[in-house]
């Protein structure tokens, strides 16, 4: 429980980001864990304007949440110092489920902001396809409490849970969840490092096609809608999620290297600055009174908001963790970017499309962009990045004045929570 | 009975004995299910047994065709999910369990609210038995 005690956050120096990058999202049977990540860690590299000897990196964090399961492989510090020649300094592993970069990235914030170092690494990797999808089902549960495993549950059936409680108490259908994930479609359609980068639409059309070369009957589809209630194309998963509310299972890798602010501008004009920063836990499903919310996402906002001074109103856009289309709905809710309740009006109403008033997932999310789980809170930073220095091409922001991003980051179903607050001066 | 811990392994050995127990605390009254050690209300350090009734509702739940390779070697798969709920007891605390009795292949007949009683699947795996809590609804045969 929250003590009275509690003071208001605030780092004991500024942090800055000088780059990020990040490997294509997808299954790639013929990379492994360690090619992922050279594919991040060289585009990091090169992102940083003036350039960066990666001999001063000083300490590296990466998140993983369970490539022991997924691959057989534990200890994963050790292997990426070796990979990128930073043996013998530090190199830290660290773990918070689905959130796991998303945390080592506030670690590696913390370690720069004590005085300790001036340059760290920040990066996440999962390597997920290699396993069965009962494997990776039962892989991923672990992430939940255990009588939540103990019973069978799965991840996509935490979050359907949630959805059957948000449903009955506001009235919404599964219908309205899919216009999160038309949404999200819609903007991976733009974004070349997706593991789905296709409209509903585009998908509709080669269905069709592929239909019409192998001489099968053409299905007929009004529109998205009617696409996504179809079961041929469209199965229940754990009801009322279906396969597409939900994220897929991905390979990928996630970099992204901070310094502290006094020396940020010998790397780069246009550091970002790391201006709020929070972290909360929930309780479990049976534990929770409201299952339509995650108390461990408004106490990580609570701390970023307080340590920025600013409100849900300032943030421009945001990254959130929509593993599934009903989590999309809830983040917006938890955040203050809309009203309990309201989420599912918002996104039908617009609000949260790329040109709308508050762009959510413009990287397509979790959804469409891929989710090798342990990498992608960095990635969410990643896109954020992109978006505050006009760099994200054809799924830009049409706002010239883009200033605040967030990235919102959940292991388990609300187990671990981050929220990251980023600027650009 | 008193001598046991107020644990996870306990609140599983009493499901072995068809029994659903919970902790209360001495000081504050807080009750949990399954049971604490710790007051998270007031912590307290001292606990007493509780039974529950083994009468709830249905708070919430999902139908799950996709399930773990353990669901699966039950038999569930796409075409027999298996239902799983969050149930509350009439004394407010609440428990994850499977939902037995219904048709997990139409949850969208499956009603928030319906009234339930306990039931006990017991299973022998690997030597041990192991009992999981279930739910059907009231009056169900």
């Amino acid at each position: 429980m929250v003590s009275s005690r509690q003071k208001r956050r605030k780092l004991l120096r500024e942090v800055a980001i000088i780059g990020a990058g990040m490997s294509k999202f997808g299954i790639f049977r013929d990379k492994n864990s360690k090619d992922l990540f050279a594919e991040a860690f060289n585009e990091t590299l090169s992102s940083v304007d003036k350039g960066i000897d990666p001999n001063d990196i000083d300490a590296i964090y990466i998140g993983n949440f369970s490539n022991d399961f997924f691959v057989h492989q534990g200890h994963w510090g050790p292997i990426i110092s070796d990979l990128i020649g930073h043996v013998p300094k530090p190199a830290t592993r660290i773990e918070g489920a689905c959130a796991s970069s998303g945390v080592a990235f506030r670690e590696g914030v913390f370690a720069i902001a004590s005085g300790f170092y001036d340059i760290v690494l920040v990066s996440g990797i999962e390597e997920m396809s290699k396993r069965t999808t009962e494997e990776v089902t039962e892989g991923l549960a672990t992430g939940g409490f255990p009588e939540e495993l103990r019973h069978g549950f799965t991840f996509p059936g935490l979050y359907a849970t949630r959805a059957t409680a948000y449903f009955e108490k506001y009235g919404v259908t599964w219908e309205d969840l899919m216009n999160v994930t038309i949404k999200s479609h819609s903007n991976a359609r733009f974004n070349p490092k997706a593991q789905f980068n296709m409209s509903i639409r585009d998908i509709m059309n080669m269905r069709i096609e592929r239909a019409k070369e192998k001489g099968e009957s053409v299905p007929i589809w009004s529109d998205e809608k009617e696409f996504l209630r179809d079961p041929a194309v469209n199965p229940m998963i754990a009801w009322p999620m279906h396969l597409f509310d939900c994220c897929p299972v991905s390979d990928g890798a996630s970099s992204i290297l901070l310094v502290a602010v006094e020396i940020a501008k010998s790397f780069t004009d246009e550091p970002l600055y790391v201006i709020g920063i929070g972290q909360g836990s929930s309780t479990s499903l049976n534990g929770s009174r409201d299952l339509t919310s995650l108390e461990g996402v408004k106490y990580a906002a609570g701390e970023a908001y307080e340590m920025s001074g600013l409100n849900p109103k300032d943030v421009q856009f945001a990254e959130v963790h929509d593993c599934f289309s009903i989590a999309e709905i809830i983040a917006i809710e938890d955040l203050g970017f809309c009203w309990p309740g309201e989420g599912y009006k918002a996104t039908k109403e617009g609000l949260t499309q790329l040109d709308g008033a508050k762009p959510i997932n413009t990287s397509g999310g979790l959804k469409c962009k891929g989710h090798p789980v342990g990498a992608t809170g960095v990635a969410q930073l990643y896109e954020v990045w992109k978006q505050l220095r006009g760099e994200a091409g054809q799924r830009q922001i049409p706002n010239p004045n883009l200033r605040i991003g967030a990235a919102h980051n959940v292991g388990g179903h609300g187990g671990t929570c981050t929220f990251t607050i980023l600027e650009r001066r | 009975m008193e001598d046991r811990p107020f644990s996870d392994i306990s609140y599983h050995h009493f499901l072995n004995e068809e029994r659903i127990m919970g902790s209360k605390c001495k000081k504050c009254g807080a009750l949990f299910l399954p049971p604490r050690s710790i007051c998270v209300e007031c912590y307290g350090n001292e606990m007493e047994w509780v039974e529950m009734s083994g009468k709830g509702k249905l708070v919430a739940f999902t139908c799950i065709a996709v399930g773990p390779p353990f669901m699966t070697k039950e038999g569930y798969d796409r075409r027999h999910p298996y239902c799983n709920g969050v149930v509350e007891f009439e004394k407010g605390v609440r428990v994850v369990a499977r939902i037995e009795g219904i048709d997990s292949s139409k949850p969208e007949n499956i009603k928030i609210g319906t009234p339930l009683t306990a039931t006990f699947l017991h299973r022998t795996e690997a030597d041990n038995l192991n009992t999981y809590l279930a739910f059907r609804p009231l009056g169900d045969p």
